[in-house]
């Protein structure tokens, strides 16, 4: 399998990287708009700050690139967020695929929501095998709130989405990766998509 | 639910685990990764590793254990000891680390926090307070691995660090440290409750009831051990089965 993990130095590529290759897989990194394009499957990671995440894809021209992909696609964390419409983080206008808002967590809870956290009322191919109330890893302050486009949710002070799924776009607040055996069975569903 | 995070915390001497101890199950206790993954399969929420190492050419096995740690195990991970710039953070970063854990360098320079917060997210700044109460003075918090006291009142501190944009406080406490006497409840619950960042007990366990005290008095999110953990005084699994029972919620 061509298998292209999106770099655009703003993503968490090699903890990805390992986690597939943990899985035998061996993934190509690359920011080149023809390598991904020709990719049978994309992962596209992100950590940090969504405005500068976005002015870096920018730079690559991948912000009018991705949203044309129809390969089956899986956004992790930041690179989840980036897929929507709109985020409170830096009042950023991201890529638009999925239409939904960003937004930051207001409670009296800490922030960031930093920790293993349940999966609850899973809903796609993407978590097959995974048991109702799973602990996934998650590191975030801004979040999606529940959509039509839901396919998971965890809760914290309210519940909201865990993961998206719109088209061939997949994708997953909590981290996969760092996720132990649950999250490796998850990237394994998606290579299977 | 969000559950209270375990965390064992391994102190790094030239890319070795310094008091490793024979495990049975491991062939090598001094080797990182196989320290490292022995705890992830026990449960443990996440891994602090420790550089403790002095010169900077010993720093360059540092990241070369780093990314064969990112290779091996699949929880998360911070790095720290002797982090002074944003290149220090780079590097750690590219190898894999979740999160680096900054400490003398933000109180030499504050605003390194703020640089790294707006250059990586504050999702992977830790920044590591070593602190000490003494009837005159309060509690202080003080610099270069706990050897000199600064003139930052603990809370206060810990307020300034998290406005600057930290990501998580890994609070120490130097009058528990060592003692197994339980960790320093007073000061970790005042910092819990000035900032509304995450906060990781450490220092003073020894008992199980030490965690349940650390997460239901003092209000931490985490809390960290080392020699507890590497001696095998108290096991992860057995640990968050007594938690569970405490009605504290961990992962099993």
């Amino acid at each position: 399998m061509n298998l292209v993990i999106v770099d655009y130095k703003a993503g968490n590529v090699q903890s990805v990287r390992f986690a597939l290759e943990r899985l035998g897989v061996q993934a190509t990194l690359s920011s080149d708009f023809e390598t991904i394009k020709a990719a049978d499957k994309v992962i596209f990671p992100g950590v940090g700050e969504a405005s500068s995440a976005m002015a870096q894809l920018k730079a690559r021209n991948l912000d009018k690139l991705l949203p044309t992909l129809e390969q089956p696609f899986f956004g992790v964390c930041l690179g989840m967020q980036l897929l929507c419409r709109h985020s409170e983080e830096g009042d950023t206008d991201l890529l638009g695929i999925i239409p939904l808002e960003v937004e930051r967590f207001r409670t009296e809870l800490k922030v960031p929501h930093m920790g293993w956290n349940q999966l609850e009322n899973m809903a796609s191919p993407l978590f097959q095998s995974i048991q109702e109330q799973e602990y996934v890893y998650y590191v975030h302050s801004y979040y999606v709130p529940l959509s039509e486009y839901t396919i998971a949710r965890t809760a914290y002070a309210e519940p909201f989405s865990a993961a998206l799924q719109y088209k061939n776009f997949y994708a997953a607040q909590f981290h996969p990766e760092k996720s132990s055996a649950a999250g490796a069975q998850i990237l394994k569903n998606f290579l299977a998509l | 639910m969000l559950t209270k995070r375990i965390i064992p915390c391994l102190d790094i001497k030239n890319g070795r685990c310094v008091k490793g101890v024979q495990f049975e199950s491991i062939r090598d206790a001094g080797d990182p990764v196989e320290l490292a993954k022995w705890y992830a399969r026990q449960g443990a929420d996440e891994l602090v590793f420790l550089d403790i190492t002095a010169t900077n050419e010993e720093r360059k096995t540092f990241a070369a254990l780093v990314r064969d740690i990112a290779r091996h195990i699949d929880i998360p991970f911070t790095v720290g000891g002797g982090i002074g710039a944003v290149a220090d953070v780079e590097v750690l970063l590219q190898n894999g680390a979740d999160k680096v854990s900054i400490n003398s360098a933000a109180i030499r320079n504050p605003g390194l926090v703020e640089e790294l917060a707006k250059h990586f997210g504050s999702q992977c700044v830790t920044v590591a307070i070593d602190t000490r109460y003494t009837a005159a003075t309060g509690w202080k918090v003080y610099a270069r691995a706990g050897t000199v006291e600064t003139a930052h009142a603990t809370v206060d501190w810990a307020r300034q660090v998290a406005d600057l944009g930290a990501g998580e406080i890994l609070l120490t406490s130097m009058n528990n440290d060592g003692t197994k006497a339980g960790f320093a409840l007073d000061i970790t619950g005042g910092i819990a409750r000035a900032v509304s960042i995450p906060v990781i007990a450490s220092g003073g366990a020894g008992t199980m009831q030490h965690f349940t005290d650390a997460f239901q008095q003092a209000n931490a999110d985490a809390a960290l051990a080392a020699s507890l953990f590497h001696f095998r005084e108290l096991e992860i699994p057995d640990l968050k089965i007594y938690l569970k029972e405490q009605g504290i919620a961990v992962r099993i």
